[in-house]
């Protein structure tokens, strides 16, 4: 499975949104590179999470998808007015089946999409908990979206709903959160979420995060002098460690 | 549970972490299981709500210490060797992208009731306390000696065949003082004693390389340290077996390994469930009656409000006492992290205090490593046994690992990983290059 890289903007995918006007002037490119956001996603086995990420990924849905995606993440970029946002999105790689997620899965994400099946009521149940556990154990500052999945079974399918959407959405509302109904089968709603999700990241309060910048300075490491491999901040990068130990040997 | 698996793993701690991972991206199926309902097992990151669960009989950690998810508070104290085979463990499986590492900024030595700075550079060791002039002109002879020296050309070797040639004898040719001996064989070999001495040098040669090739690396010291604790290094390896296929099961009791006639393993059995299985890979606390304890440790896990005393006040660091600085016969180590590494609240500090236990009293063998801590807030004292496995598991395909032992790095951990692979397999394994992923894309 690969990434793909191309543009989401934020008004080609919404289809009851109306057209947006043209600029009056030509927005400038947005300076330097995208912000980077990761984003995990949460909640019970089989509520879709998987089947949403490929739909906004890949425009894409399978039936019967397999229970887990088989990649640790997947990235998409996503166009706002003024700045491009890249998400780095995680998948549970079917580890939340016995309540086995890892806490390094969602600790420093700074978006979260907490997914339930609007056909299976103990399903919000276990997206609440896992709202709860955000708020004990995540970033403070994360944006969390609660989505409520498989909006086709109960529009088309004759599937009764479960969860009521005023319910949940006051749910949402108490506790800060977007809120959402989505289906991953027909695309209803998808981009939306992660559109919402890119314009409440509060940018101004994000810390660089991820692997440090190359530092490639200093390479020349002769016997016993420092080289600096590392930020100013003392981050390393092991990537680029690796490849200088390949050419150095043993460079003590 | 009522698949059947290649082999199920008991325990999340590191060791069988990083085995479970390798054995899922080679296609085996991997059941991995934990009695506790977090990850990590001996080498777990705590949170203060747990730490004070573990130690205090639940007594509530104090408000002013801060909020739970400042604190990840490791069990074991170690470091990475920057330019050792664990990090080639990481980089190999690629887990580097689940982890963010910063180098420990100090590596000290405590002689004659004073804390020195291990040189990390020519510069500093010029300057360094610890030698006079004349030693030093010794010493860095003998290190021009470790640097040149190949172990297959002779003309490099001086006449001295480090395989053979006992450690002592390499410092007496040196003429270097017993101070400095102590250190180049305590604070830079890592060497927990002094049965080094007496044997080949040829462990002590590759040790001061990997020391000094993993101080050239980063420059401070040659530890590096993950982000958010050691915890988040058997996480990451979890991580990558799930993603393989590999299915986890915390909070799960593990009751009995069944085994069949001839001997060998055929299940793991919890509660009224048994799941069916080739292979069992456990830590030693899942398999009690087939491993051996060989020693006991004493960890002291401490909470400050302040640097170590005496450091320059730097966010994380390594202190070794030498055994003979104290009249001991093993090395007393300080591994000191803080906020900066997010495994406590702004302005706190988490130091370690370890040794192999001597004597009836380890509380008192360790004190004053303590007292070097200055004032302590919080301080959680435990001493664990530790174990090997009785045999290599070929018998019965139940493979054990061994408990984390005192050293400060984790090439033991490699090792008994690259151990416990071979006698699984059959054959070696070697960490050059990088495992394909065609699954996974970062752009």
């Amino acid at each position: 499975m690969t990434s793909r890289t191309s543009n989401v903007s934020s008004s080609s995918r919404g289809r009851d949104e109306p057209a947006r006007p043209a600029p009056t002037s030509v927005a400038p490119a947005p300076p330097g590179k995208p912000f980077q956001v990761k984003l995990v996603l949460l909640g019970e086995a089989a509520v879709g999470k998987s089947s949403l990420v490929l739909r906004f990924v890949n425009n894409e849905y399978q039936d019967n998808k397999e229970p887990t995606i088989g990649a640790a993440f997947l990235t998409q970029k996503c166009r706002l007015d003024d700045k491009v946002v890249k998400f780095e999105i995680w998948d549970t790689a079917g580890q939340e089946r016995f309540h086995s997620l890892a806490p390094m899965y969602y600790r420093n994400a700074q978006a979260a999409v907490v997914v339930y099946d609007v056909t299976k009521a103990p399903s919000l149940d276990r997206a609440k908990s896992w709202v709860k556990e955000l708020h004990r154990q995540a970033n403070p500052n994360i944006v969390i979206a609660l989505v409520g999945n498989k909006l086709d079974l109960v529009v088309s399918s004759g599937v009764p709903r479960a969860v009521d959407a005023e319910e949940a959405r006051v749910y949402a509302e108490e506790m800060g959160l977007l809120w959402f109904e989505t289906s991953a089968k027909t695309g209803e709603g998808v981009s939306e979420v992660f559109t919402e999700i890119a314009k409440k990241i509060p940018f101004d309060l994000l810390t660089p995060r991820g692997r440090p910048n190359a530092i490639t300075g200093a390479a020349g490491a002769n016997g016993g002098q420092n080289s600096v491999a590392a930020g100013a901040d003392g981050r390393v990068d092991l990537g680029i460690a690796g490849g200088a130990q390949a050419q150095s040997g043993c460079a003590c | 549970m009522d698949e059947e698996y290649d082999v199920v793993v008991l325990g999340t701690g590191l060791t069988e972490c990083i085995l479970s991972g390798l054995l899922s991206v080679e296609g085996k199926k991997v059941l991995h299981m934990d009695r506790n309902d977090y990850y990590g097992g001996e080498c777990a990151s705590l949170n203060l709500s747990q730490i004070f669960g573990k130690f205090r009989k639940d007594a509530k950690a104090p408000e002013s210490l801060g909020k739970d998810r400042d604190y990840n508070i490791d069990l074991i104290p170690k470091f990475a060797m920057a330019n050792g085979e664990f990090v080639k463990i990481l980089v190999y499986t690629d887990v580097t992208r689940y982890l963010e590492f910063k180098q420990v900024s100090g590596s000290y030595v405590y002689r004659d009731g004073r804390i020195a700075k291990v040189p990390g550079s020519e510069i500093e060791a010029v300057s360094s306390p610890l030698m006079g002039i004349f030693e030093k002109r010794r010493a860095k002879r003998f290190f021009e000696f470790i640097q040149k020296y190949e172990l297959d050309n002779p003309a490099t070797q001086e006449g001295i065949d480090v395989k053979t040639v006992p450690m002592s004898e390499i410092y007496k040719k040196f003429g270097l003082e017993p101070g400095t001996q102590d250190f180049i064989g305590h604070a830079m070999a890592l060497h927990l004693d002094d049965s080094y001495l007496t044997e080949p040098a040829l462990q002590t040669y590759e040790n001061i390389r990997l020391y000094m090739g993993s101080l050239a690396r980063y420059g401070k010291s040659p530890y590096i340290y993950p982000m958010y604790g050691l915890g988040d290094l058997p996480q990451s390896f979890a991580r990558l077996s799930a993603i393989y296929g590999g299915t986890y099961m915390l909070n799960k009791t593990v009751d009995e390994i069944v085994y069949g006639p001839d001997g060998k393993v055929v299940g793991v059995r919890s509660g009224d469930e048994t799941v069916k299985c080739k292979a069992v890979i456990a830590d030693p606390s899942y398999v009690p009656s087939k491993v051996k304890k060989i020693g006991q440790v004493i960890r002291s896990i401490c909470i400050l409000n302040h640097p170590i005393p005496n450091t320059g006040d730097v966010d994380s660091l390594q202190l070794i006492i030498p055994q003979n600085q104290l009249n001991r016969k093993h090395d007393i180590y300080i591994a000191a992290v803080s906020f900066e590494h997010r495994v406590s609240a702004k302005g706190y500090w988490i130091a370690m205090v370890s040794t192999i236990v001597e004597t009836g009293v380890p509380e008192n063998e360790i004190h004053p490593a303590v007292q070097l801590l200055g004032p302590v807030l919080e301080k959680f004292n435990s001493v664990v046994d530790i174990y090997e496995p009785v045999s290599d598991g070929k018998d019965d395909n139940v493979f054990i690992s061994k408990s984390y032992d005192s050293t400060s790095h984790f090439e033991t951990v490699t090792d008994d990983v690259k151990d416990i692979y071979a006698r699984y397999w059959g054959k070696p394994i070697d960490f050059q290059g990088k495992i394909k992923r065609g699954d996974e894309e970062a752009e």
